[in-house]
């Protein structure tokens, strides 16, 4: 990625990113900074990997509590809430699919409203409480969402499933889904290359009906 | 994606303090920014979070409906205020994107979001609003998208929000700050052409931070309709898409809006075509008038040739809905 922009000094009166210290490792050259810094920063910089150096001064740190569990965590803010997800909790359920918001293979609940976390940066959501498809399930027992979808057979290769089930469980919590109509509408966001969505329609019809709390 | 310095200012005075260095962006949604990003279409050095900005409120003011430039496209779509004054907001903000997607986007962001032309977004292409002076890769290429009026032979792309087809209909106004003060801008002359700058989406300077949209009062309510045709039946940019909305007396057409969506660098308004609606009588004869007297200068490129018949079709099948004809 190539930035057409000048570089710009950071601001003095932005404290949010400890920028004091990084304007040190600026303003003082490398290696005055190297002599005064512990020794990862060194092994990096022997290594002629002045990015790493720079990587480590720029984390900022993120409280979230992803399915009851809180977690505060240290992160670079390009990391998106899917990466951090799966690469950092570990939790992989949630899939990446086009990390560009057109799938819908990332979706995941931040303070109970579905959205892609693929574009959602972590930093953004520091402090919200977030569900993925690890966090349905109460114990051994499944979510009704989740065995509607087995029931009715609504997936194939299972890869979208995650999103289409946090999709799901949101669309009848917001009212949507009331007709056949209505849910392919509101379910339209979830992209199935198998192309379960008949019987995706029906596990949501079933559970929208049987009138359960999800 | 290139590394970014992240920063969430605590008051709306710093964020306007800080927007206004160069390689500075403001970050709300981040559904079209970080697409863009990651891409390496924009690479900012800086992204300044205005998420807990106050500004998200809907509510009634002196000059008609506001909404918060962090209103969520969700939220504003099914508030009770909008959906009573001006359903056909509603109905844009509904055909665009997907659920999740518009639990994320904002009002603001929304307005912002820049063309979704295929070789803007592709670095290896040539593309003028992404790199001026490198040639425009839609004109003689793949442009079924792109544009059927304003365009130059310097980019033929389209803005593509349903949200602001339906705000231009409305006669909404977008109201702005930075260090100079506020600002009011109509929203027809928000957006800009692309002319010899199609690097430039907007007339939005430099330091300026949107605080909201206002719409003022109409008598439109009953008669309006957002007809978006598409690639399939939902979660895709339009080809062509319509906000009618008609004020009715009995079956006279006191007064009307249209404006179209999928054919410009901006949300098109079809004045021409308005006039030619007002004083007459609710016909699909008075709506093909109109349609084709919309469709005048419209000028195509190859791939969007369908859009000259598709463009008044897609007209007239909207004023027919929102006139109630069927
Ligand atoms: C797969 C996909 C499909 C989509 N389909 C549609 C569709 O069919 N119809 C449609 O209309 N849209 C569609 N969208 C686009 C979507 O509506 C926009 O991405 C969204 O509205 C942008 O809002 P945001 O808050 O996420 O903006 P961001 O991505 O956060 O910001 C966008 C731009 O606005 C600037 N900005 C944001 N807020 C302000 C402010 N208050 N003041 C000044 N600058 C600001 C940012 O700096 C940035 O440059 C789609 C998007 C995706 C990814
Ligand atoms: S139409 Fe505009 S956005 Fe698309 S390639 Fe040409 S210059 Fe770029
Ligand atoms: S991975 Fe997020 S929408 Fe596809
Ligand atoms: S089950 Fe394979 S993509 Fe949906």
């Amino acid at each position: 990625m190539k930035s057409k922009n000048p570089p710009e000094e950071p601001a003095h009166e932005d404290n949010f990113l400890e920028s004091s210290r990084r304007d040190f490792l600026k303003h003082s050259g490398l290696l005055t900074a190297i002599a005064f810094t512990p020794s990862p920063l060194v092994k990096a910089a022997q290594s002629g990997l002045d990015e790493k150096i720079a990587d480590l001064y720029e984390k900022v740190p993120v409280s979230l509590e992803v399915n009851g569990v809180k977690h505060q965590l240290s992160i670079e803010p390009r990391v998106t809430l899917l990466d951090l997800l799966r690469e950092q909790l570990e939790l992989t359920g949630t899939k990446k699919g086009c990390d560009h918001g057109q799938c819908g293979a990332c979706t995941v609940h931040v303070d109970g409203h579905r959205v892609n976390s693929c574009l959602t940066l972590g930093v953004i959501v520091s402090g919200k409480k977030i569900t993925t498809i690890e966090g349905l399930a109460k114990g051994d027992q499944l979510h009704p969402m989740q065995e509607a979808f087995i029931k009715h057979d609504g997936f194939q290769c299972g890869y979208c499933t995650p999103g289409q089930i946090m999709s799901a469980v949101a669309c009848i919590r917001e009212g949507h889904a009331n007709s056949e109509h209505e849910i392919r509408e509101y379910m339209s966001g979830n992209i199935c290359r198998c192309g379960a969505y008949p019987n995706i329609v029906n596990a949501i019809q079933e559970v929208k009906e049987g009138g359960q709390a999800v | 994606m290139k590394q970014f310095q992240y920063s969430r200012p605590a008051t709306q005075q710093a964020v306007i303090d800080a927007i206004n260095k160069p390689g500075t962006k403001i970050i709300a949604g981040g559904t079209n920014l970080v697409d863009l990003m990651k891409r390496g279409v924009t690479a900012p050095d800086k992204l300044i979070d205005i998420n807990h900005l106050p500004l998200k409120n809907i509510s009634i003011g002196k000059g008609g409906l506001q909404i918060g430039a962090l209103a969520l496209n969700s939220v504003v779509s099914e508030d009770k205020l909008v959906l009573q004054n001006h359903p056909l907001l509603s109905m844009a903000l509904k055909a665009g994107a997907s659920p999740q997607l518009r639990n994320m986007a904002t009002v603001g962001g929304n307005i912002l979001q820049r063309t979704r032309c295929a070789y803007f977004y592709d670095t290896t292409m040539p593309c003028n609003k992404r790199e001026p002076g490198s040639g425009c890769g839609a004109i003689g290429g793949y442009n079924r998208m792109h544009a059927i009026f304003g365009a130059s032979d310097k980019c033929i792309a389209v803005h593509p929000s349903d949200m602001c087809v339906a705000l231009v209909a409305l006669d909404a106004t977008v109201i702005v700050q930075s260090k100079k003060g506020t600002r009011r801008i109509p929203f027809a002359d928000f957006h800009r052409l692309p002319g010899e700058h199609p690097d430039l989406d907007n007339n939005l300077a430099a330091g300026e931070l949107i605080l909201g949209v206002e719409i003022p009062d109409n008598n439109f309510a009953k008669n309006s309709y957002y007809l978006k045709i598409r690639d399939r039946q939902s979660y895709a940019f339009a080809l062509v898409s319509v906000a009618a909305a008609l004020e009715l007396d009995g079956n006279t057409i006191k007064n009307a809006r249209l404006a179209m969506g999928g054919v410009a660098h901006k949300p098109w308004r079809l004045v021409e075509a308005e006039k030619a609606l007002v004083g007459k009588t609710v016909s699909a004869e008075t709506f093909n008038i109109a349609a084709q007297i919309a469709i005048q200068g419209a000028k195509t490129y190859g791939g969007n040739d369908f859009k000259l018949k598709l463009a008044p079709a897609t007209i007239t099948e909207a004023l027919k809905h929102a006139s109630g004809l069927v």
